[in-house]
């Protein structure tokens, strides 16, 4: 099972430039909004067509510009899960569902997988209300299920948790998550919060207006983002200019400080970042005297925003986020990084 | 000599022909309107609508000038035994075309506001375009087209100045309710306008008073 895309299309003031290939599991593809990868999506779903380019699945063309290949959509098997699940507003749980089955010609083969799907996805007893009348979290099954029978060869999740509240969220993606992995297809999801990329996928792509930056095992993208697009949008706080010194020395003339890394240096450095949890009064290396600027409660943790006694007066304070338990009773006169804790961010 | 009902019977099955023609007409422009450029949209937008700014007169005249008997197309259409001046059916073209521009642009309204990712979704099950827009699209736009078609009839029923333009006013060939009142007020027979006065009023009353039933039991059904 593969997926692999390679495609350009203009859009309004960028150009959307993707060239990725995906594999088993849960592939996501992590981007601000409107940088280009609902209309990705859309692409590979055949609902728009890229200027030119070549997307294929499990070697079958579904779009290739050179050899004038463009499938319709009822055709390229593709599952996408709507932002707002696309349910028709006109017809019962039923008809919807029946819908997913369209396919199949034999009524009670249609009727059985009918009655499956409902099972499996605890949607029995509803049937025949209509869409109106669920709940946001049931929409959503709904809409799997109709999806699910129709048997697509991959399956597209368009920032599927947007719509639900805070507290379903979470249960829901535990829930998705363990009916994706069972699923046994290629899964794209597309998404511009990081917490949902790193639950549910495997591996993430990062998108920054219409170009891919980084396609990375999940894990390690939090740990090496790379770029700062990348940075930022994996939740780092604190990044700022920078220069090489050495193989292991970086300077940061915004901060007024000299950075040790672990990893070696390359050329082309650009900035550097600090995740605000990573600042420790006890760390030994980078240390540097700090002072307090405010500071900002949340329930649990609290963000200290401080300043390097070197900061430059027009850079903004940096982020030190901790555990309330663990708030010093005072402010620390210095704080350090482990160097093994300095993000390198290239061009 | 008993009452003659032949104005009533002309203005519905006018009212109800061109209603069915501009339904479909107007539905089918107002859905390939939406897809195309905008440049041409809105030159067809406009050639489109202006019968429904145009004095009924001022289209009534062109409508002479098109189907009149002794130009092109009206000489040709008389080869084959039809003449739109001075016959019923004439007057179906005559409300058809005033009546057009109300369907039209309801129903692309319904159609801007519809929610495409609805078309979309259906399109990656595997259902077909048509399947989509009989029993998707056509659904969710029901209240805008429902509108638009109770406008449309409702204005071919009252429809007079094309009318009268194209098909004049024949007692028993081409009188409908509106020039027959027009024809009873002005030879001094003000009962007789009034009857057909108080007729075209209880039928427009009919119409829209089922219209807003049928709308409330929508409603209700939705909610239910």
């Amino acid at each position: 099972m593969s997926l692999h895309v390679d495609i350009r299309k203009a859009l309004g003031s960028f150009t959307l430039d993707v060239n990725f290939d995906a594999g088993n599991g849960i592939t996501s593809l992590l981007g601000a909004s409107g940088c280009g990868k609902s209309m990705t999506l859309k692409c590979i779903a055949g609902i728009e067509k890229p200027d030119e380019g070549r997307i294929e699945l499990d070697g079958r063309a579904l779009f290739d510009s050179a050899q004038g290949i463009n499938l319709p959509p009822q055709k390229r098997r593709v599952g996408y899960l709507f932002q707002n699940y696309a349910l028709f507003p006109n017809m019962t749980v039923r008809q919807n569902i029946l819908c997913g089955l369209c396919r199949e010609p034999d009524r009670a083969e249609k009727e059985r997988r009918l009655r499956d799907i409902l099972r499996m996805m605890q949607l029995e007893g509803l049937e025949e209300r209509k869409p109106a009348q669920l709940s946001g979290g049931q929409q959503q099954r709904v809409a799997l299920a109709r999806i699910l029978v129709n048997d697509p060869q991959i399956l597209l999740l368009d920032e599927p948790f947007s719509a639900l509240d805070a507290h379903l969220r979470d249960s829901l993606k535990v829930e998705m998550r363990d009916l994706l992995e069972n699923y046994g297809h290629e899964v794209l999801m597309v998404t511009h919060d990081r917490n949902e990329a790193y639950n549910m996928s495997r591996e993430i792509a990062v998108m920054d207006k219409g170009r891919l930056l980084t396609v990375k095992p999940t894990k390690a993208l939090f740990a090496d983002p790379g770029s700062i697009p990348a940075a930022v949008l994996t939740g780092c706080k604190n990044i700022a200019a920078a220069k090489k010194i050495d193989e292991h020395h970086v300077d940061v003339p915004e901060w007024g400080v000299c950075l040790e890394t672990k990893a070696p240096v390359r050329e082309g450095l650009c900035a550097v970042g600090i995740r605000a949890h990573y600042f420790n009064p006890s760390a030994i290396q980078n240390r540097y005297p700090v002072h307090l600027v405010e500071e900002m409660e949340e329930p649990f943790e609290t963000i200290l925003h401080f300043r390097f006694a070197s900061q430059r007066d027009d850079s903004p304070a940096v982020w030190w986020r901790l555990n309330k338990e663990k708030r010093p009773q005072t402010f620390p006169e210095e704080l350090g990084v482990a160097a093994a804790n300095i993000l390198l961010l290239y061009e | 000599m008993s009452f003659d009902w032949y104005p009533l019977w002309n203005s519905l099955r006018i009212a109800a022909i061109s209603c069915v023609l501009v339904f479909f007409t107007g539905i089918f422009f107002a859905y390939y309107a939406a897809k195309l450029p905008r440049t041409v949209k809105g030159v067809l937008d406009v050639i489109l609508t202006l019968p429904m700014v145009l004095p009924p007169t001022v289209c009534g005249y062109f409508l002479l000038l098109v189907f009149g008997v002794k130009r092109p197309l009206g000489i040709f259409l008389l080869k084959f035994g039809v003449k739109f001046v001075m016959t019923w059916y004439g007057g179906v073209l005559a409300a058809a075309v005033v009546a057009f521009p109300l369907m039209y642009r309801t129903a692309r309204g319904a159609f801007e506001s519809f929610d495409k990712t609805l078309a979309y979704s259906g399109q990656t099950l595997g259902l077909s375009n048509t399947y989509i827009f009989w029993r998707i699209r056509m659904p969710a736009c029901r209240q805008g087209i429902l509108a638009g078609t109770v406008l449309a009839f409702a204005r071919a029923l009252g429809e007079y100045g094309a009318t009268s333009m194209l098909i004049g006013y024949t007692p028993g060939k081409t009188a409908t309710i509106s020039t027959t009142v027009y024809q009873l007020w002005r030879t001094n027979d003000e009962k007789g306008a009034m009857f057909w006065v108080l007729i075209n009023l209880a039928i427009s009353t009919v119409v829209l008073l089922s219209v807003n039933m049928l709308e409330a039991r929508q409603k209700k059904a939705v909610r239910a």
